[in-house]
């Protein structure tokens, strides 16, 4: 059991939580996640560790509810426990310093790219990220970000904040006139995809955070496997992070979509009062 | 001998296929009665050196022939603290029936249904108190709740010592939580036989990843461990290698089994999702227990085909006779001879076909089994929507990675003193699967015991 602490809304069905977790928070480094299971009969869910205190023993996460067991996860009060949080999982980020870093968060996946962000800025890089949304109320954690000290660039679809567009686009103009040393990705699939296309001929190190789907996320089942430079990985343990150059992301795309069915009818069934 | 060998009850074949339910019912009371009653209590029995934890097979049988049930419990309970698991999972043809005197022109005593009725009797009245032993104020870390973890775990304290298991899933028992069926273990048996060992004293910390939240460094020295037991399994799957094992549709046995074993993904009503098997043709590839388990719960599943491909014949199946047995009768398919060489699938990245290649028996390999060549020209297509590959597994990296100084083999298996299971770090003890790679529930346990006398003896001789 892992009581939860606080939770508070950061965008439309995006919650924060911070759960009382001391041995993850005491161990965790930026880039690692968490396996959650809310209740006895939940099934697994990994989310990346937002932020941490080893000290005082928590963990902050930030959880979009889009099926049966985010929304079972965000609707867990101050108070509530969940019944497993375990982790720290997978390997850190690399923190070397490179000089100027792009880190390109999408939607959600703002909270994965965030705590890296941070990290790089402290290992001395020059952080500029880019915060992308479908509008407005999508775009999470600028304040936090700018707080930090980072420069933040938003984007959104609509144009509701920030430049009107995607995140590429943005990146596509830091790339003409600011070029950065290495760019990181964190996002819904076909984002990291297309950070990928523009840097990849730019010859710009980047790394993209992958999301498959994962059962233990402990190396035990492959279910998380990915295609790496023709390899297969285990994002679990060999990543999430890995080069965005070098990932077949046709794969990742179809072996996320191997529930769909199965995931569409259980959110029918969480929502159905 | 007049009395032959009491068979096992089982469920009804056909029946049985369908459901999870456990297959062997456990002898009747007379029925063990009888079956004890052929035990020739031997003077230098055989039986016990056949048993990796040294049950006193020879005074427990008899004591159960006599109706003494309580008093053989207690034999059991001392010598195993998973005795309803392993009368239900030990391969004991290898093991203790295998030696039995009576083998040779009778068939052995059935010393497996007998441990399983044993304690199934004691379990269902509460079980033995067992004495309780002086604090030594010893503290000892166990990593992993599997077969040998809990063994030595409950050994150690039974010596007194003071011990915590870090198990790194939800629940505790490992592959018998994850790996193994409910129809051949269910799961209030290994949860009955976990409860027990945590009313010995033992703590059990699960959620619990060792190497990343905390290293054994961390144990031994943070958090104030005297010393640490390994027992973290090989539970990292390998895979054929082949073309389109991406597709969706294809997993490993592990995942398919801690889906439906772990996650209750077979339970209506799962939030665990596991791919539709009802009325698809899915294929297993491999031939020990693991495949059997997966081909099975296939079956289980609502597979209208359930077929186990196997590159070599049955004679060579590490599986255990039984177990195939049970498959057969249950309706799978065993194909041999048969290698698969690539997955196919639709534009959706789905799983369709197979094309395999038949093989023949060439010259004897390492293994002394005939080595399996592709015949060519000989390749065909078998449709079929799901695929598991349950062709053995590795030692996980995890510990590996995290702790520099504990020496491992090129196969990712922690090396050991095999008589003490002591590995190349001070105060660091090692048994299991981690140690030999993928083998058996009772192998573990007898190597987590041996590292329980060995890591007593270290702590008594350092006080």
């Amino acid at each position: 059991m892992a009581r939860v602490l606080d939770t508070s809304e950061t965008g439309p069905g995006i919650t924060r939580l911070r759960i009382d977790a001391p041995r993850v928070a005491k161990h965790w480094r930026a880039g690692q996640f968490v396996i959650i299971r809310p209740t006895a009969r939940s099934e697994r869910i990994p989310l990346t560790i937002a932020a941490a205190d080893p000290h005082a023993g928590w963990i902050e996460v930030i959880v979009q509810a889009v099926g049966r067991t985010t929304m079972a996860i965000a609707a867990t009060p101050a108070g509530g426990d969940l019944c497993d949080v375990v982790g720290p999982l997978g390997v850190p980020s690399d923190l070397e310093t490179y000089g100027h870093v792009v880190v390109v968060g999408g939607g959600v996946g703002t909270a994965v790219a965030y705590p890296t962000a941070v990290a790089l800025a402290a290992a001395g890089n020059r952080v500029t990220v880019i915060v992308g949304g479908r509008s407005r109320d999508l775009v999470i954690l600028e304040a936090e970000m700018r707080a930090a000290g980072l420069e933040v660039i938003v984007t959104t679809d609509d144009g509701s904040a920030g430049l009107h567009g995607l995140v590429t686009d943005a990146l596509a103009t830091i790339i003409e006139t600011d070029r950065p040393d290495r760019v990181i990705a964190a996002g819904p699939i076909p984002m990291m995809q297309a950070v990928a296309a523009a840097t990849r001929t730019k010859g710009i190190p980047t790394m993209a955070s992958l999301n498959p789907i994962m059962v233990d996320g402990t190396g035990m089942c492959g279910g998380c496997r990915v295609r790496v430079d023709g390899e297969v990985r285990f994002a679990c343990i060999d990543g999430p992070e890995f080069d965005a150059h070098k990932v077949d992301f046709d794969v990742l795309t179809l072996r996320n979509r191997a529930y769909r069915e199965f995931e569409q009818s259980q959110r029918a069934m969480a929502e159905t009062p | 001998m007049a009395i032959p060998r009491q068979p096992m009850p089982e469920q009804d074949p056909v029946a049985r296929g369908r459901t999870f339910a456990e297959v062997n019912l456990g002898y009747e009371v007379e029925t063990a009665v009888l079956e004890a009653t052929r035990c020739l209590a031997c003077r230098r029995p055989p039986c016990v050196a056949g048993c990796p934890v040294g049950v006193r097979i020879d005074e427990f049988v008899p004591l159960i022939a006599t109706r003494d049930f309580a008093a053989a419990a207690r034999i059991v309970a001392e010598d195993n603290a998973l005795a309803a698991i392993c009368g239900r999972v030990c391969p004991q043809e290898a093991q203790c029936e295998g030696v039995c005197v009576l083998e040779r022109k009778h068939r052995s005593v059935a010393i497996g249904n007998l441990e399983r009725f044993i304690a199934d009797w004691d379990r269902e009245r509460g079980g033995s108190e067992l004495s309780p032993p002086t604090p030594t104020g010893h503290r000892v870390a166990v990593v992993g709740a599997g077969p040998a973890g809990l063994t030595c775990a409950a050994d150690l304290a039974r010596m007194g010592h003071e011990v915590t298991i870090f198990e790194a899933l939800h629940e505790p028992g490992g592959v018998l939580a994850y790996g193994i069926p409910p129809y051949r273990l269910p799961r209030d048996v290994v949860d009955a036989e976990v409860g027990r060992i945590r009313e010995l004293g033992v703590s059990l910390e699960t959620d619990a990843v060792i190497g990343m939240a905390g290293s054994i460094d961390d144990l031994l020295h943070a958090e104030g461990f005297d010393a640490v037991f390994v027992g973290s399994g090989a539970g990292a799957p390998r895979f054929l290698d082949i073309p389109g094992e991406d597709l969706v549709g294809v997993s490993t046995a592990n995942e398919f089994l801690t889906r439906v074993n772990l996650m209750k993904a077979y339970r209506p009503g799962a939030t665990t999702p596991v791919y539709d098997l009802q009325g698809a043709r899915v294929a297993v590839f491999g031939g020990g227990n693991t495949a059997m388990d997966a081909v099975r719960t296939a079956l289980r599943l609502g597979a209208s085909d359930a077929m186990i491909m196997y590159r070599r014949t049955i004679e060579d199946m590490p599986a255990r006779r039984e177990e195939i047995h049970h498959a057969e009768d249950e309706g799978v398919q065993l194909m041999t001879l048969l290698a698969p060489i690539e997955f196919i699938g639709d534009d959706e990245g789905r799983l369709t076909a197979v094309r395999l290649v038949v093989m023949a028996q060439g010259e004897p390999d390492s293994s002394g089994r005939r080595r399996p060549e592709p015949i060519p020209g000989s390749e065909f297509i078998e449709e079929i929507q799901a695929a598991i590959v349950a062709i053995g597994n590795d030692p996980n990296p995890i510990l590996r990675r995290t702790t520099a100084d504990l020496d491992h083999t090129s196969r990712g298996t922690i090396v050991v003193d095999p008589e003490s299971g002591a590995t190349t770090k001070p105060g660091v003890f090692a048994g299991g699967d981690i140690v030999t790679g993928g083998a058996t529930v009772i192998l573990a346990m007898g190597a987590g015991r041996r590292a329980a006398r060995e890591i007593d003896e270290c702590l008594r001789a350092d006080a």
